[in-house]
């Protein structure tokens, strides 16, 4: 039971903190639970049919097709996510706006729930798929799936929404003015943690070879492997040991972002209130 | 509400640039002395009852390294190490191939991410 417990609800706590956050994000948007929702299904889905096709798909590439889908999928991630932050500087004051005046801002809304509906598929998606791996296996090695195994997974999958849920009303408690401020600085760090992260699969893979040294090693402060390691991993990208190629792209991708959200953001706050 | 976002954004931005620029100046230090030779050396591991076989391997210094890592157990495993950049699932059965760039002298430590238990260590002496 125990094994099952464990994998699960740590695979669920990644996940679950993603779409915590999503939620708090998406606040007040009419609609936001159903294309949540929506995400979840599709990345379960996608879980079962990477982890039916864990083999073939590893196969593919030389070898390489297990790196270039998780590379891929988070490179999409971080497009996603990106394209939120840089649509809510633009709209996000707008949208608030309308939300507390008539709550009319639901397609205006929904444009930006896709994006992020799609990060939430892809986070489901990759946790997911490992559970379905490990679960299948231990099925398979047991002859059947057995209580024991299944007790255990719910516990886990139970235990990892509670994380999703405390994520969520952890920042909804922050008060709305400072909201948008923290959820996008949230994304952003998501995004970068997402981007580095399929650097690490490029260069897995042998793609990517140019500056691949470890710059430095906090392993010794906090491991990759250890809880807190996993959620600061999931949160902001924390690694132990990253690659330089991988520190540039991250600050790359905050910078890309802070960039764009400027560049985009509404010029003129005064004619805007006005108006 | 902007106010209160901008400053943020920038900080981050700005700590952003700062922190590349820090990444490129380590870059370029390390990177005179790594030169690559191209043969890998080709390791063979095997995973049987949760347990790496051989659980200690060794390889030199300086050469591009592949592991070659097959799953006997019925379980799929993922083959997973912090120090080699390495996260790699092996369904039951198959066999995946790990590449690894050439390392300096130390001990590497590897796992099997779905048995925290399974471990072993490359060692480049």
């Amino acid at each position: 039971m125990l094994p099952s417990l464990i994998i699960v609800f740590r695979e669920v706590f990644e996940a679950g903190l993603i779409i915590g956050i999503v939620m708090a994000v998406t606040s007040g948007v009419a609609g936001r639970g159903l294309w949540v929702a929506g995400g979840v299904a599709v990345g379960v889905l996608g879980a079962c049919l990477i982890a039916l096709f864990a083999g073939a798909l590893s196969q593919l590439f030389h070898g390489n097709g297990q790196e270039l889908f998780n590379a891929s999928i988070l490179g999409f991630a971080v497009l996603m996510l990106g394209w939120h932050n840089v649509w809510m500087a633009r709209h996000g004051r707008e949208l608030a706006a309308e939300m507390r005046a008539a709550g009319e801002a639901v397609v205006e809304g929904s444009k930006s729930l896709g994006a992020l509906a799609v990060v939430v598929a892809i986070a489901v998606l990759r946790e997911g798929s490992e559970v379905v791996l490990f679960l299948y296996g231990v099925a398979a090695a047991e002859g059947g799936a057995s209580v024991n195994m299944l007790t255990g997974g719910l516990i886990g999958l139970g235990l990892g929404a509670l994380v999703c849920f405390l994520t969520y009303v952890g920042l909804v408690t922050i008060p709305t003015r400072y909201l948008f401020a923290v959820t996008s600085t949230l994304i952003a760090l998501l995004a970068a943690g997402m981007a580095a992260q399929a650097i690490a699969f490029l260069q897995q893979a042998d793609i990517l070879t140019a500056l691949d040294q470890t710059v430095w090693d906090t392993s010794w402060i906090l491991r990759d492997g250890s809880f807190l390691g996993r959620a600061l991993h999931t949160l902001i990208g924390y690694v132990d040991q990253p690659t330089a190629m991988q520190l540039i792209v991250y600050a790359a991708t905050l910078a890309i972002i802070a960039l764009l959200m400027r560049v985009f953001a509404v010029p003129h706050p005064q004619r805007q209130r006005a108006a | 509400m902007t106010a209160a976002k901008e400053p943020l954004v920038a900080m981050i931005g700005n700590a952003g640039a700062a922190f590349a620029l820090a990444a490129f100046a380590s870059v370029f230090v390390v990177h005179a002395d790594a030169v690559r030779a191209d043969e890998p050396v080709t390791i063979a591991i095997t995973i049987k009852d949760h347990q790496f076989d051989p659980a200690e391997v060794h390889a030199p210094a300086g050469k591009p390294i592949s592991l070659s890592v097959k799953n006997l157990d019925a379980i799929a495993a993922e083959f997973e190490s912090d120090a080699l950049h390495v996260e790699k699932v092996v369904p039951p059965g198959r066999e995946a191939v790990v590449r690894v760039r050439p390392l300096e002298p130390g001990r590497y430590t590897f796992f099997d991410d779905f048995h925290r238990a399974t471990q072993g260590v490359l060692v480049v002496p």
